[in-house]
Order: structure tokens, then sequence, then C-alpha cells
């Protein structure tokens, strides 16, 4: 059968929406349209049903009580709520002073983490942000070293989006419990790939996304949970006081739907999708590095989700890669579209020099990723990089065995 | 980054890739001009060299390597279709502009053609070095391996 092109092979950035949720969901736009706050016709009635029984698909997933899962719009929402929420909440001094609490997070954090950090430490909180070693994994013991008597919070991701490398987030949670602070993760890449128990992985505050495994955009969810500790938050979003007052705004019903029926399908079919992929990540990291030198694939080699696949290639240029792959729908590790040059903040922080950052490639593979899609990404990518070689003068003095950085380049 | 259909091509089917030896080789032939210029760090490396033909003074073949992007790779794989068989005094007349024009570069993407116009001076430049001759006109400070 003819692969359908650009094969798609960005599955950390979003996936497609499984048909089943979609047909969940349609009966919400038209018939069952209601405001789950209208508490006087049926209408409203079956809104609040559809709601509560995503919110139990969800706690289900989660490993948690139906009561500890809010619905927000997504994993931005979810960890600006758990973050900023928690440390006004929290704080050990009012607005306008320094010395408001401290915070433990990473460099290498999805944006949606660093910028409320970043927000937080001009207002007055201080924030540390471990650096994590070349392998990308942030273990308890760094997050120990980080901590301090004031520490109010430690927001360590799941897994990484852009290396797919998994963090210690049981002995992080373990950590924080044994010391009073709270406890959150970013789980948008983990949750629904891989086994969650908020209760053994000692999680407090949980942020996830409805499409990244296959449920619709727009929607998310913030487990909060509230026995042992009873997390406080101050919401962020004030109005109607839905969701226990923490996130106000007329549930969106067709995704919170969509979102709860994608957490049932994950919960059948994760663990067989899981395995599934982790052949076809091997197969598709084993084919590339065999056929091609000075490749390294970043990030711990074990410690990482089944379906993410970030491959570094020397001596070719990041744009002139991504127009040799156009076949494949994936990301660069160069944020660089067309002006700005900046190379994936994540790979620098990891170590990736410059250069290897904006010529790599991030693959992930989703539930319908095929063996032939892979088998022809592989080609694809070897070929592409091989044109590319046979044109680059860094790859001939590579191969001269002369050392690049002893040359006097000439910089514009 | 959407690219025209001029720097499809080139990118596709680059012309003239290629050098005339290891960079020992280029060095030792009196024949051989080599420019290298750019960064690895700035994204984009060109390296283009010239074979001057001894008796009429022209370049008889012209190849060149480039790290980069498209619009680089195309710049360079035109730089060399357009000198060959000019007079090396020809050659340096070469402007950017030219390539930007040929090649409908958009803004973002002229530093590809200004790369391109610095190596084919550097290349010859390296070329009257060899044979005893001044530097034309600009002084480019260009990248020299070892």
């Amino acid at each position: 059968m003819a692969l359908k092109l650009p094969i798609y092979m960005d599955n950390a950035a979003t996936t497609p929406c499984d048909p089943r949720v979609v047909e969940a969901m349609l009966p919400y736009f038209t018939e069952m349209f209601g405001n789950a706050g209208s508490r006087n016709h049926s209408y409203g009635w079956a809104a609040e049903t559809a709601a509560d029984t995503a919110r139990g698909q969800v706690a289900k997933l989660l490993g948690c009580t139906d009561k500890e899962v809010l619905f927000t719009s997504g994993a931005t929402e979810s960890n600006n709520l758990a973050i900023k929420g928690v440390a006004y909440m929290y704080q050990k001094a009012p607005a306008g002073q320094s010395g408001r609490g401290h915070i433990v997070t990473c460099t290498i954090e999805h944006k949606a983490v660093l910028d409320p950090c970043k927000r937080l430490q001009k207002e007055g909180f201080d924030v540390t942000f471990i650096e994590p070693p070349a392998d990308g994994v942030v273990t308890a013991e760094m997050v120990k070293a980080a901590m301090r008597a004031d520490t109010i919070l430690v927001t360590i991701m799941w897994a990484n989006n852009e290396l797919g490398t998994i963090n210690q987030v049981r002995e992080i949670g373990a950590l924080c419990k044994e010391r009073g602070v709270i406890f959150h993760t970013d789980a948008t890449q983990w949750v629904g790939k891989m086994p969650t128990n908020v209760e053994q992985d000692n999680v407090d505050l949980l942020s996830l996304s409805a499409h990244k495994l296959f449920g619709p955009k727009g929607v998310g969810a913030l487990y909060v949970r509230r026995h042992r500790p009873r997390v406080r938050l101050q919401a962020l979003q004030e109005g109607g006081g839905q969701e226990r007052g923490f996130r106000s705004g007329t549930h969106n019903i067709t995704g919170i739907v969509g979102l709860g029926k994608a957490c049932e399908i994950a919960m059948a079919e994760m663990e067989r999708d899981a395995l599934r992929l982790a052949k076809l990540k091997s197969k598709l990291e084993a084919g590339v590095l065999a056929q091609l030198d000075s490749c390294v694939v970043n990030g711990n080699a074990e410690k990482r989700l089944p379906h993410i696949s970030n491959i570094s290639f020397g001596f070719v240029e990041g744009e002139g890669l991504m127009m040799a792959v156009k076949d494949i729908a994936c990301s660069s590790g160069s944020a660089c579209t067309s002006a700005s040059l900046e190379p994936s903040y994540v790979l620098k922080g990891i170590g990736v020099g410059d250069e290897l950052a904006h010529s790599s490639l991030r693959l992930s593979l989703g539930k319908w990723t095929t063996e032939a899609e892979v088998d022809f990404a592989i080609e694809q990518v070897v070929q592409g990089v091989k044109k590319l070689r046979v044109m680059s003068p860094l790859y001939d003095m590579h191969k001269e065995g002369i050392d690049l950085s002893s040359v006097q380049w000439a910089h514009h | 980054m959407p690219y025209g259909p001029k720097v499809i091509d080139h990118y596709e089917n680059p012309r003239n890739v290629g050098n005339f030896g290891t960079q020992e080789q280029m060095k030792s032939d009196k024949r051989v001009g080599v420019g290298l210029v750019g960064a690895p760090e700035c994204g984009d490396v060109m390296q283009l060299c010239i074979k001057v033909n001894e008796q009429t003074g022209k370049i008889e073949d012209a190849k060149f390597k480039t790290f980069g992007c498209g619009s680089a790779i195309a710049s360079s794989s035109l730089a060399t279709e357009w000198i060959k068989g000019m007079s090396v005094e020809e050659a340096a007349e070469l402007r950017n502009t030219q390539l930007v024009q040929e090649l409908s570069l958009p803004p973002v993407k002229i530093h590809c053609s200004v790369l391109a116009e610095d190596a084919v001076k550097a290349a010859i430049n390296d070329y009257r070095k060899k044979n005893g001759l001044p530097d034309m006109a600009e002084d480019h400070d260009h990248a020299k391996a070892g």
C-alpha cells in the first residue's frame, strides 16, 4: 500500500484524534449541548453527567479519585494553575516582598513550566533551575541537592518532550513527601502512554493534555491531591466558580467527553501500544545508526519513552536536513524557522553543541505509525544525510582527520 | 521555509559538487584556488574551488561543497555554474545581487548569496597568492584549514 506523504512522525507535538473519541464527542455538539451549570433541565443534567463520567475515566487512568480531577484547557493552563496557584497559596511573604518561597525546577522543562517559574522569580520567589546531566535524566539526588528549608514546590516533568527521557518521578515524589514539599509533574508526554498511579508515584499535582493521547485539542486536566496532603491552590481564573472554584468557565463538554474517552481507550490499549512502539523505535534508531556514522541518539538510552527518538547528525546543517526529510513530518532541534537561529534549549541544556543541536531530528511515533512508515523514515533520513554529507566540506575535513575546532573560521 | 523553484532545483540536483583532491593536494596545486568561508556555528560553510588553465587564464573547472541550508547550497551551486569558463578577472566581478535575482532569494537568505560571492573571491585570491599575485580588491578574512 502506498504511503500517504508526508508520513506523520510528530506525535510528541500532537496526535490525531481517535475516531472512537470523535464519535463519543459528536452528540455533545448538537443534541446534548447543555451547560453543566444549568441545574433546572435535562440538557444541563446530561452535560453534568457527561462531565462526571469523563472525570471518572481520567481518574481511573491516574489512579486517583474523581474529585481530584480538574478540567482545564490543556497542560499549559494546568501547569500555570499548579505552579502559580501553589506559589500564591503557600507563599512565605506577601506580594511586593522578597523571600516569598523557593521553587525547584529544571532547565529543560517545557516553556509552560519555565515561564510561570520565571514570572514568580520576578515577583519575589526564588527558583532553582536544575541543570540536568548529559543523559537528560533528573534524579531525586539532584532535587535533594537543590532543595532548601524554604522550598514550597518542586516541579519536574515526568518525561521530556524533546528527548523522551524519563525522570525519577517516584523517588522525587517520595523525597518531597518526606520534606513536606508539594510536588507537581508535567506529565503531558507520559500519561496515556505509560502506567500512572499518583498514589504509588507520590505525585501531588499532575498536568495532562488530551491532544497528546489521541484526544481533542483545547482540553486537559490537572490532578490535585485531596488527602495527605490536601493541596490548596489559589485560582487564577475567576467567575462562575466551576471546578470547585479552582477554574471558572463553562465546561468544554465536547472536549471533556473526548478527553475522558481518550483516557478510557489509553487505559485499555497503552500497554500493547507501548510494546509495539518500543520495537519500532528501536528499529528506527538501529536502522539509522547502522547506515550512518557520526550520529548520536540524544538522552538516556534506557530511561526513555517508547515513542520518542531524538537523533543528531554530525556535519550536516539543520535547515538543509529538514529539506532532505521533507516527506517526514517531524520536528528539528532547531527553533530556526526563518529569522531566529536559536538551537533547541533542551539539547543545549544537556550539553549538545549548537551545531549538533541544529542538525537534530525528533521523530515521535504514535498509535497508527506502521512498520512501513518506519522503513520509509529510515531510508529518507539515511539518503538525506548521505546526500548532504557528499556536499559537506565539514564531513570531508572530518574524514581527512582535520579537527574542525582547530580551523580558523571567518565569522560573519 | 518556502523555497523558490530554482533553489529547489539546485538543492535537488546540485551542479559541480566536489573538490580537486584533499586539502593537502589542493594546497600544493598552483592551478587550484580554494575559498573556504563561513563558520559551522553560524550554520553556513562554503568551500569553492577553481581550477585555472595556465595557458588561457580561464577557469576551466569549478567545484563546491556547502554545509548550509537550501539557499546556501543553491547559491554556491549556481556560482560554480556561472564562473566556469570565465576568466579569473570576469569571475571576480560576480555579485551576490545577481545570485539573489536569479534564485529569487528572500531577504532572510541574502547572506547565503553574500557568502557565495565571498567564496568565489576567496578562491581567486588563494589562486593569485599561490602564483605570486596580490589580492584582488576586497581582502576577505577567509578561513584556513589547519
